[in-house]
């Protein structure tokens, strides 16, 4: 009653897809995160003088993804760069990771209430230390969450760069999908992978966390 | 010694210090007592540098504070805070709290900077809650932690901003004691307070704040027990 044309070879084709969605994740919130910081720590610390970044990271925020990786990829064939379309999706997902790990990031900062910054500075720590011991590890725990939220959306995220030519995870079973008509079997294997890649993070995110709240 | 001449601070159009001048002296405990809104909990914040002001001059050990090239994480070192609100790093234990700047600013070992926490928060009485996180304590022994990490820098000075201000009325009287054992033991101390009578009690000279000037200065008998201006004895009346 049940048959399925679905073989061992098309499950070995999804699961190659769901690395390159992998590597694609982990390779744009490691740029988005890395910028983010830097850019979150300046607009926290000179909200007045940053205000062009902030400008600039709205564009990257409001744009659908979709129009960035399809202009970006033109532009990149336009000004005859020889980069692979892998580093196109790495370079635009983590840019568009980093405009809103930038607001995550200065968010967590402003949360440090400016009294404990004055305790601290007042028992002699410098500007540098008190952002090192006291911002940073407090920015933390409150951004983390919202860092989390930004990964398990990154990774959704990397569907659309199907759309220039990278065979991931949903790339991968629509061809299957085209070939052996089954989309509804396929698509819920799909979306099975997909769900134990977030649980994964979700419940690696959400041990450190409890490990944070036991102290508070 | 600090000397605190003509100094005058505002925050925008407000002026909160008006031109105050006022030593203190090695060993000498000060009390300033006034209204809300009259200036001394700034003043305590201009002596450290916390806050800049517009003229005069502060000097402590003879060291400019406002002075452009004055190493100001320098001078605090010497000079230790309490606020009202006890500000404890909720990431850090209390062993941690305590141990934090001896490390950083002062550059002790470990073993070192936890041999002196540990001396200093057993001084308070938290000698048992050293691997505890600031959140577990009451508000009382929080201020207590504070006090001991201001201690553990071995400050010359001593600044209380209204240190129990904060506190439910039962915890008040413990936070009081450790601030009485520092004053016994010839710290020089500033204390903003609304404890009129532990002011009595240890200070050696009290002085009435009003609209950001000294109004009032003497010893405590004179300012608390038999004040010359009338306006030093409406606030006495109104606190009492």
């Amino acid at each position: 009653m049940f048959s399925t044309s679905l073989t061992w070879n098309d499950l070995q084709f999804l699961l190659q897809g769901a690395w390159v969605t992998i590597l694609l994740t982990l390779a744009s919130i490691a740029i988005g995160t890395l910028m983010g910081v830097v850019c979150g720590l300046l607009r926290a610390l000179l909200p007045r003088a940053t205000l062009p970044l902030a400008w600039l990271l709205d564009v990257f925020r409001s744009v659908p993804l979709l129009i960035q990786f399809v202009l970006f990829n033109a532009f990149k064939s336009i000004a005859g760069l020889n980069i692979s379309a892998f580093s196109v999706a790495c370079v635009v997902l983590g840019i568009y990771a980093a405009a809103f790990c930038t607001e995550i990031v200065r968010s967590g900062v402003l949360s440090v209430p400016l009294n404990l910054r004055r305790a601290s500075r007042s028992l002699g720590l410098s500007y540098t230390q008190d952002l090192r011991y006291i911002v940073l590890p407090m920015a933390t725990r409150v951004a983390f969450p919202g860092w989390l939220n930004l990964v398990l959306s990154v990774m959704k995220d990397t569907a659309l760069v199907m759309w220039i030519g990278i065979v991931e995870l949903l790339r991968a079973s629509q061809t299957i999908v085209t070939r052996i008509q089954e989309p509804l079997l396929v698509l819920c294997i799909a979306g099975l992978i997909y769900y134990v890649m977030s649980l994964v993070v979700a419940r690696l995110g959400a041990r450190l966390e409890s490990r944070w709240q036991e102290n508070d | 010694m600090i000397e605190i001449d003509n100094v005058h601070k505002s925050f925008g159009e407000l002026d909160v210090i008006k031109g105050v001048s006022l030593t203190v002296n090695k060993g000498e405990v000060v009390s300033i007592i006034g209204g809300s809104g009259s200036g001394k909990s700034t003043l305590l914040m201009c002596i450290n540098g916390l806050e800049s002001i517009k003229r005069g001059s502060i000097r402590v050990d003879g060291t400019e504070v406002h002075a452009p090239g004055t190493d100001l994480n320098k001078l605090r070192q010497k000079i230790g805070i309490v606020f009202q609100q006890w500000n404890a790093f909720p990431h850090l234990t209390v062993l941690e709290n305590v141990m934090l700047a001896p490390r950083k600013v002062l550059g002790k070992s470990r073993e070192e900077a936890e041999a002196l926490a540990v001396k200093q928060l057993t001084h308070v009485g938290l000698g048992d809650k050293l691997k505890v996180f600031p959140g577990k304590l009451s508000g009382g022994q929080q201020q207590r932690m504070a006090i001991a990490r201001a201690l553990a820098m071995s400050p010359d000075y001593m600044l209380f901003d209204e240190a129990t201000s904060a506190l439910d009325p039962q915890l008040v009287g413990e936070v009081l004691d450790t601030m009485r054992l520092l004053a016994e033991e010839g710290m020089t101390m500033v204390l903003v307070t609304h404890e009129i009578r532990f002011a009595r009690d240890v200070s050696d000279r009290v002085a009435f704040f009003r609209n950001g000037l000294v109004h009032e200065i003497g010893t405590p008998d004179q300012v608390i027990g038999n004040p010359q201006r009338p306006e030093t004895a409406d606030f006495l009346k109104s606190v009492n």
